[in-house]
């Protein structure tokens, strides 16, 4: 039987322990196979260094030399409850844009913080950044007990101070784990060496952690990702970005407006009359309509208001400054638009999150602020709780990507 | 939605990406069971047809069984398939004997370029997976290669949600990894769900069978008595061996992997 599989990003500052909580997940849960065991052995040893856990997640050679990691990497392991797609992020303020490729695949997110160290700038930016990707579960690690002799009044007392910024961001964490990656307490079983602690440990905490239900049922929103010529038949392909779809089905083509009817759903070696989200199929029409690559097929009755201007929160990765009037290519689903960004409301620094300037003139690396776009052609962009697909973005120049958004 | 058709719709996602971006791309088909399974998705996102060629990167030190099922299934699938061999190497004796990096090299990663540069692809699809090697657990879904097929792995794009970077540099081309999140046990699940063909050589005979095939020279059988694929996905439910263990290339030395693939390995 197949159980659920979480995806889960390890986040936290530089230092803190995410590699090495990582490596003692997958050693105490045995989803290791000898080799990769005696593997870090040898691999420490070269390096005169103690067997590093870290190691396990840390693969490229200059990753393990500089006890550094620089990409995202995932690795699976399971529990006897759950299996899991643990997403390892670097912690370094010059590899964010990679912790952010992880950590928009992710599910649910561990943030861990240096007990002794505390709250430092890329624990409040990861923080901050997983509310942005709209990540409510998570899971926070007071890591390196075991330097602080595993005391109460110290995981208190940064507990106290991670919590009150949270809140401000609007993270309630599911529980604050008080533990040593290295020692392995209270990771994937209890310590003893923290009886004044009775919440959960890591490994129980995640076993325990439930995704919300999509109960809500939504409007259909098809983006075409290309239309094929199939033996005489147009198939137009693409994935159900929400709700259902059916043969016999009427809908609009965005933007023309033009109505049509369903002919048939296809999905290849198998007989379907619907589909839904999250499938990829495609569909023939009753009667030939114009319609490619960027358009939609929408549901008659809730089709989306097309839009010139809009408004998003945006996260910049670039070392070239976002500026005011600046023309570029925002790419939402399978839609791709020139924009103009025609205000910066504000400019905020993404780890204090102090505001540097409203009404400002530029975004510059790593800051983040809302943003008022007008695109040259009439663009689908909703809210990320509403339509998840459709609410988030990203900006490109060229081929560069230079920063990502979520609609506001 | 069951597990298995998540990561299928996801692929086929992919799979449709990369053909609506780059139109002149091609599949890398090893003719293994990850490939074939790509292979099969393939077929699926198109419907049956594949709009493009199929790439066999041949070092002639195949098993036989893998060119009797290539051949079979090119002609049942309808296949444009591409033979791509490093015919000069070949003349000048390139042989797993004489060195295994600097064979793969010739024989893989040069006659690709080989290939690459008489077609011009943009793209390549390839079956590679995160759970397969540390170093292949760092790629992106769209990895871009420059001219000399260096991949920089220092400095990788951002890959934000399924909104993968699709603008190629001048002389890059991109690897496409529409398999990256699949396990090996997942794959023989959907091998097994879909009914797909593989190499009887995963199959175990008298103890043994293999768990990742190649070239004959550089691949190891493992001891197995699975014969059938329902046993082989309980063997690795419980299985603490690794899948590549039977390869020769990974184990040269620890960073022969992370060497050959940023010299464009596949």
């Amino acid at each position: 039987m197949l159980k659920d599989t979480l995806k889960i990003v390890i986040t936290g500052h530089v230092d803190h322990g995410k590699s090495t909580m990582i490596g003692r997940l997958l050693l105490d849960t045995g989803s290791l196979p000898k080799e990769r065991i005696e593997e870090i052995g040898k691999v420490s040893k070269d390096l005169g260094k103690e067997a590093e856990l870290a190691h396990l997640a840390d693969q490229l050679r200059e990753e393990r030399e500089n006890s550094m990691t620089i990409d995202t990497t995932q690795t699976f392991f399971k529990s006897h409850k759950k299996n899991y797609v643990i997403i390892d992020a670097p912690g370094h303020v010059e590899l964010i844009k990679n912790m952010l490729t992880g950590a928009s695949l992710a599910q649910a997110a561990v943030l861990i913080v240096d007990t002794e160290e505390g709250i430092k700038e890329q624990t409040r930016r990861h923080a901050y950044l997983l509310s942005l990707l709209g990540l409510s579960k998570v899971i926070v690690v007071l890591n390196k007990m075991d330097i602080v002799g595993y005391d109460k009044g110290i995981f208190e007392a940064t507990k106290k101070e991670l919590l009150k910024f949270l809140a401000g961001i609007g993270i309630r964490p599911i529980s604050v784990i008080p533990a040593s990656a290295k020692s392995g307490a209270n990771i994937s079983k209890k310590s003893d060496k923290m009886k004044w602690y009775k919440g959960p440990c890591l490994l129980e905490a995640l076993d325990e952690l439930e995704l919300d239900k999509k109960t809500v049922r939504k409007p259909l929103r098809f983006p075409v990702q290309d239309v094929y010529e199939i033996e005489g038949e147009k198939i137009i392909a693409g994935r159900v970005a929400s709700g259902t779809i059916k043969k016999g089905q009427k809908v609009v083509v965005f933007p023309s407006g033009n109505e049509a009817k369903i002919r048939a759903v296809k999905v290849f070696g198998a007989r379907r009359d619907e589909a839904a989200e999250g499938e990829s199929i495609g569909l023939t029409l009753e009667k030939p309509v114009a319609i490619e690559r960027g358009e939609f097929i929408v549901e008659k009755d809730y089709a989306p208001k097309p839009t010139n201007r809009f408004k998003g929160n945006v996260f910049w990765i670039s070392d070239e400054p976002l500026r005011i009037g600046k023309t570029m290519t925002l790419r939402c689903a399978t839609q791709r638009a020139k924009c103009v960004i025609e205000k910066i409301e504000s400019r905020i620094n993404s780890s204090t999150l102090e505001t540097i300037e409203e009404n400002a003139k530029e975004l510059r690396l790593n800051e983040t602020g809302s943003v008022v776009f007008r695109t040259k052609t009439p663009v689908v962009a909703e809210k990320i709780d509403f339509i998840e697909e459709l609410g988030r973005f990203v900006l490109e120049d060229g081929a560069k990507l230079e920063g990502m958004g979520i609609v506001l | 939605m069951d597990y298995l058709s998540e990561l299928e719709n996801r692929s086929i996602y992919i799979i449709r990406e990369a053909y609506a971006r780059f139109r002149n791309i091609a599949l890398l088909w090893s003719i293994g069971k990850d490939s074939t399974s790509l292979l099969w998705l393939v077929r699926k996102a198109f419907f049956g047809k594949i709009p493009f060629p199929v790439v066999h990167i041949d070092t002639s030190f195949k098993f036989e069984e893998i060119y009797k099922f290539r051949n079979k299934y090119a002609k049942e699938w309808g296949l444009n398939l591409y033979i791509s061999k490093n015919e000069e190497a070949l003349k000048n004796g390139a042989c797993p004997e004489k060195g295994k990096l600097d064979c793969c090299n010739a024989l893989k990663t040069e006659a690709l370029k080989q290939t690459l540069q008489i077609e011009d692809f943009k793209a390549l699809l390839l079956a590679i997976r995160r759970d397969e090697h540390g170093i292949r657990a760092k790629e992106r879904y769209f990895s871009p290669r420059n001219i000399d097929f260096k991949w920089n792995y220092q400095d990788q794009p951002a890959e934000l949600w399924d909104l993968y970077k699709s603008t190629a540099g001048e002389g890059e081309h991109f690897r496409i990894h529409p398999m990256l999140h699949w396990r090996e046990i997942d794959i023989w699940r959907y091998i097994k769900r879909e009914k797909i063909p593989i190499v009887k050589l995963y199959l175990a005979k008298d103890g043994k069978r293999f768990r990742s095939i190649g070239c004959e020279s550089c691949c190891g059988p493992v001891a197995s008595n699975a014969n059938t694929i329902d046993k082989i996905v309980k063997e690795l439910e419980v299985s603490k061996v690794a899948e590549r263990s039977g390869r020769a290339q990974d184990k040269e030395d620890l960073y022969t992997m992370q060497r050959l693939r940023s010299l464009g390995y596949m």
